[in-house]
């Protein structure tokens, strides 16, 4: 199974602290300095929906934002444009933009540390309902490679997945491991090699 | 973008209505012969914009960012989908909704496809239409099967074209209302999408309707043609039939709507709102699209002449019988609910007896409510739509609809479920109160999306209704129910004419800096259908807007005599008192270090006008004439394609139906009412071009014209390769001559 389109999303650890306006003036700035090797293009503030996209940086090949969906805020890497390599390449990529964006949003002065990431949570989406419908032969034949990936981004620790099934929504697993990781630990792991192309 | 686009066409097979379905083909090639540079950028424009494809900010691939401008280097950086609008820059999808009715299916399509293509966002406009944003052009074609598989489409959501056609929501339910306008609306929607009589407009044109003449629901006096449901008793029966307004709008400059006929019976619906659309495109202005509105056509000519000109028209049309076909049943049409009346629930909660009281109104049925879902700036989450269609198949027949306030009301609510709806909604954050209020304010998208937009209409939007949110429980009843609209530019979109606190974009040069600022607007009516249009005020910057809401609206509590709305409260006061009570606030505070006052709301990007586009909203004028040359080359260029596919007869046929086209489209150039049948086209064009030699080329004279002539009498021939081949090769030629023959005439756009 082709998995493109590939979001992840690593929740934040005090969303009861987030404000989510400082990072419109933030994503501003990202546009401002092309932070990404991506074309960044635009904010788009949803604050005023309920558990919705949150704050977004719209871009061409990707979509970053503080996203609630769920009420379960995070920083969400939305790749839309398709991705050559294997599957694990794609899960790799989108998982390390991700937490790019969270060390970049980490490090950010104006935020004074009030944004930080808990490591032990993360969704992956797979935002293509024809490539990945959300039915039980997708998460049978998805699993494995999951699995693997999953196996090296927590260097080997334990970790539970747990899948929506709601048919009309994204597939879509919602993954936590045993403890909890900084994010450069995340990086580190997906950087040497732990996790398999 | 999307990888799986090139597989739904396949997936959708069977389930996407023919017609529709052959159209997104046609679409589909269109764009493969635009990035092939074989379609015009401007006449592809315009054909995307017919389709709902809509261009956004920054799509010149320049973009502001607050200390620079910045080029946007997009990966096809030549390819354009217009006239200096980039190819991947991202864009608009607007997907049109007859009088906001939806069922539960199409409410998840629309969740499916903001997740997929937008930014999860669904927005509803103040038409009734949805848009999605941020939507990659080579997305639309498969985004759109999705919709016609919902049996949705978006044709002529944009562009020069007959527009969503509009309705009062509560149509059907309505205590007040003198019918049920619903099956006439779609009936009138059905028949003018498409329609030939409407395809060479020079600017668009909104209908609307409305059951009743007190109320707000479809502001019919706004709108190009306008219906009001009225009855009047004939030899003692009582007959329904519709008080006809022709045109109304806004824009820059409103214009209330005149009164085209007091009684027009619902056989002579259809067939007068096609002679009006004839009028419109032979009449109307095509090259200052500044006066192409009818609103200009009727306001030059004087309604009686305009009438008389319409009646002239509707006297040639030949009988069609879909003017009447629906009649019969449209009398009979009845909505059905669900569940049975009930009891109002006694309101526990202060929370649900809030809701009860702004989102809840009475059907005339007994025991049944409209409930409105007041969403904030007219956004939804694909979750929440997700959620809302699995409440209207629990609770109704899936009654629900969009209104022009950007909410949706559930039609149909048993009273007695009403805790259990609140309940529903209040799970996924949809169950705001303030339906209708001044909390429920109306904006158009602005400068976070629109070309036009100069100030942030959204931004000011969202901070009034902070503010307004925060102190609600306080607020006078008199203010509570006062509406606020905010357009973005002078365009109207944001309806900020009919509001009693009105506002649009405007820039100011303060200290040799560019300042956002919003043009005040006081006093319009609301009710009535838009009964009147408020008037400009004065220019404030945008950041001191809030605290002009807080004076207006606490002087209106302390002074208003008795009863006295809003609107005549301000006539009372005078532009001279109201100038004196907010002059300060057109000042920027003495300290200059405030910064803050030189961005928007919302945006903190020092403000700039350099983002400003042109805007897509008047569309391309391309003439009927250039579409059919355009037909002719994608036929011409489908035949090639099916020709090396092996399909020989069908590569024949697209040959010889190209040459038919663009001979069609030369006829037109004399004769509008050109025929659809072949054989009277080949006639036409004998005539009128080939006997006169005016398609003669200088030096091949009338050779590509008879090899048109040859292809004509060979149609019953059998065709083989060879013989296609040649064809294919004599069909190009003919078009290139029609083009020539074209460009010599110098033909003027009205044609």
């Amino acid at each position: 199974m082709d998995l493109q389109h590939v979001n992840v999303k690593l929740l934040v650890r005090n969303p009861e602290e987030a404000d989510l306006e400082p990072l419109i003036p933030i994503f501003h700035s990202w546009i401002q300095d092309q932070a990404s090797e991506e074309l960044l293009l635009d904010v788009a503030d949803y604050r005023h929906v309920d558990a919705g996209p949150g704050v977004v940086l719209i871009g061409h090949q990707a979509n970053y934002s503080v996203d609630n969906t769920d009420n379960r805020l995070g920083v969400r890497y939305n790749r839309k444009a398709a991705l050559g390599g294997s599957n694990q390449d794609r899960l790799k990529q989108a998982t390390r933009s991700a937490l790019a964006a969270c060390q970049r949003l980490e490090s950010e002065p104006s935020l004074n540390g009030r944004l930080r990431f808990n490591g032990q949570e993360l969704e992956v989406f797979f935002n293509d309902r024809l490539l990945a419908p959300n039915r039980d032969a997708t998460r049978k034949a998805v699993e494995p490679e999951l699995r693997t990936f999953f196996q090296g981004l927590f260097g080997g620790g334990e970790y539970a997945l747990l899948y929506n099934r709601d048919p009309r929504k994204l597939f879509s697993v919602f993954v936590k491991a045993s403890r909890i990781f900084a994010v450069s630990d995340l990086m580190d792991n997906l950087s040497c090699g732990l996790c398999p192309s | 973008m999307k990888t799986s686009n090139s597989l739904w066409k396949e997936h959708l097979a069977g389930k996407t209505p023919e017609i529709l379905a052959h159209e997104l083909d046609i679409f589909e090639t269109e764009l493969e012969l635009r990035k092939q540079g074989k379609l015009d950028e401007r006449l592809f424009a315009e054909t995307r914009l017919r389709r709902g494809v809509y261009g956004q900010r920054y799509d010149n691939g320049q973009r502001h960012d607050g200390k620079k401008v910045q080029e946007l280097a997009y990966p096809s950086r030549e390819l354009t989908k217009g006239p200096n609008t980039l190819w991947d820059a991202p864009g608009m999808q607007r997907i049109k909704i007859p009088g906001g009715g939806l069922n539960a299916e199409q409410l998840e399509t629309l969740a499916e496809l903001a997740e997929e293509y937008s930014d999860g966002i669904a927005h509803v406009t103040t038409r009734q239409d949805f848009q999605l944003h941020y939507v990659h052009i080579d997305d639309t074609p498969t985004l759109m099967r999705r919709l016609a598989a919902a049996k949705i489409t978006t044709r002529e959501a944009c562009g020069n074209s007959v527009r969503n056609v509009t309705a009062c929501p509560y149509a059907g339910v309505c205590p007040d209302e003198v019918f049920d306008v619903t099956p006439y609306f779609r009936a009138l929607s059905k028949f003018l999408l498409g329609h030939p009589d409407c395809q060479n407009f020079g600017r668009k044109f909104k209908p609307a309707f409305s059951g009743c003449s007190q109320h707000a629901c479809a502001l019919t006096n706004m709108h190009d043609l306008g219906l009001i449901a009225v009855k009047r008793s004939e030899n003692g029966q009582e007959k329904r039939g519709f008080e006809m307004y022709v045109g109304g709008g806004l824009g820059t400059v409103p214009y209330q709507a005149k009164l085209f006929d007091a009684f027009v019976l619902p056989e002579e619906l259809l067939p007068l709102a096609q002679a009006i659309a004839r009028v419109f495109a032979k009449q109307g202005e095509k090259k200052n699209r500044n006066r192409a509105r009818i609103k200009f056509l009727v306001n030059d000519l004087g309604v009686e002449r305009f009438r008389k000109l319409v009646l002239e028209e509707r006297a040639k049309l030949p009988p069609d019988p879909r003017w009447t076909e629906y009649v019969e049943a449209a009398e009979q049409f009845r909505e059905e609910p669900l569940r049975p009346p009930g009891q109002l629930p006694s309101a526990t909660s202060p929370a649900f007896r809030r809701w009860l009281k702004t989102n809840i109104r009475p059907q005339k049925q007994e025991g049944y409510v409209v409930a409105t879902v007041a969403l904030p700036l007219g956004d939804i989450t694909a979750n929440q739509l997700r959620a809302l269609a699995d409440i209207v198949r629990r609770l109704t027949k899936e009654t629900v609809r969009t209104t022009v306030e950007q909410n949706f009301v559930i039609r149909w609510v048993s009273q007695s479920d009403l805790l259990e709806l609140y309940n529903a909604l209040d799970a996924v954050g949809l169950a705001e109160p303030g339906a209708g209020t001044i909390l429920d304010i109306t904006t158009c998208p602005g400068t976070d999306t629109c070309k036009l937009g100069i100030s942030s209409s959204r931004g000011l939007a969202a901070e009034l209704r902070k503010r307004l949110a925060e102190k609600s429980f306080q607020l006078d009843e008199a203010v509570q129910n006062l509406h606020i609209k905010v357009s973005g530019c002078f365009n109207s979109c944001g309806q900020h004419h009919v509001a009693d606190l009105g506002f649009y974009g405007v820039s100011r040069k303060m200290g040799g800096y560019a300042v956002p600022h919003f043009q005040l607007v006081l006093g319009g009516e609301w009710t009535h259908n838009a009964g009147s249009f408020g008037l400009p005020v004065m220019a404030i910057p945008s950041k001191n807007i809030p605290e002009v809401v807080t004076r207006l609206t606490e002087r209106y509590v302390t002074n208003r005599k008795n009863g006295e709305v809003f609107r005549d409260f301000i006539k009372r006061l005078g532009k001279a008192e109201l100038k004196n009570m907010l002059e300060d606030l057109t000042r920027l505070p003495a300290d200059q270090t405030d910064r803050s006052f030189f961005s928007d709301w919302g945006d903190p990007r020092e403000f700039s006008l350099g983002d400003l586009g042109i805007g897509e909203c008047a569309g391309e004028v391309v003439s009927c004439v250039e579409f059919d040359l355009a037909t002719a080359e994608r036929e011409v260029f489908e035949a090639q394609v099916a020709f090396d596919n092996g399909e020989t007869a069908r590569a024949g046929e697209l040959a010889y139906q190209s040459m038919v086209h663009a001979a069609k489209g030369l006829v037109r150039i004399e004769f509008s009412d050109v025929p659809e049948d072949a054989e009277q086209i080949v006639q036409e064009f004998r005539t009128r071009f080939y006997d006169t030699q005016k398609f003669f080329d200088p030096f091949a004279g009338g050779k590509f014209a008879q090899y048109f002539f040859a292809a004509h009498q060979r149609t019953k021939t059998p065709h083989t390769p060879e013989s296609v081949r040649y064809l294919i090769e004599e069909a190009q030629l003919f078009i290139e001559a029609s083009h020539s023959c074209y460009n010599r005439m110098a033909t003027p756009v009205n044609v």
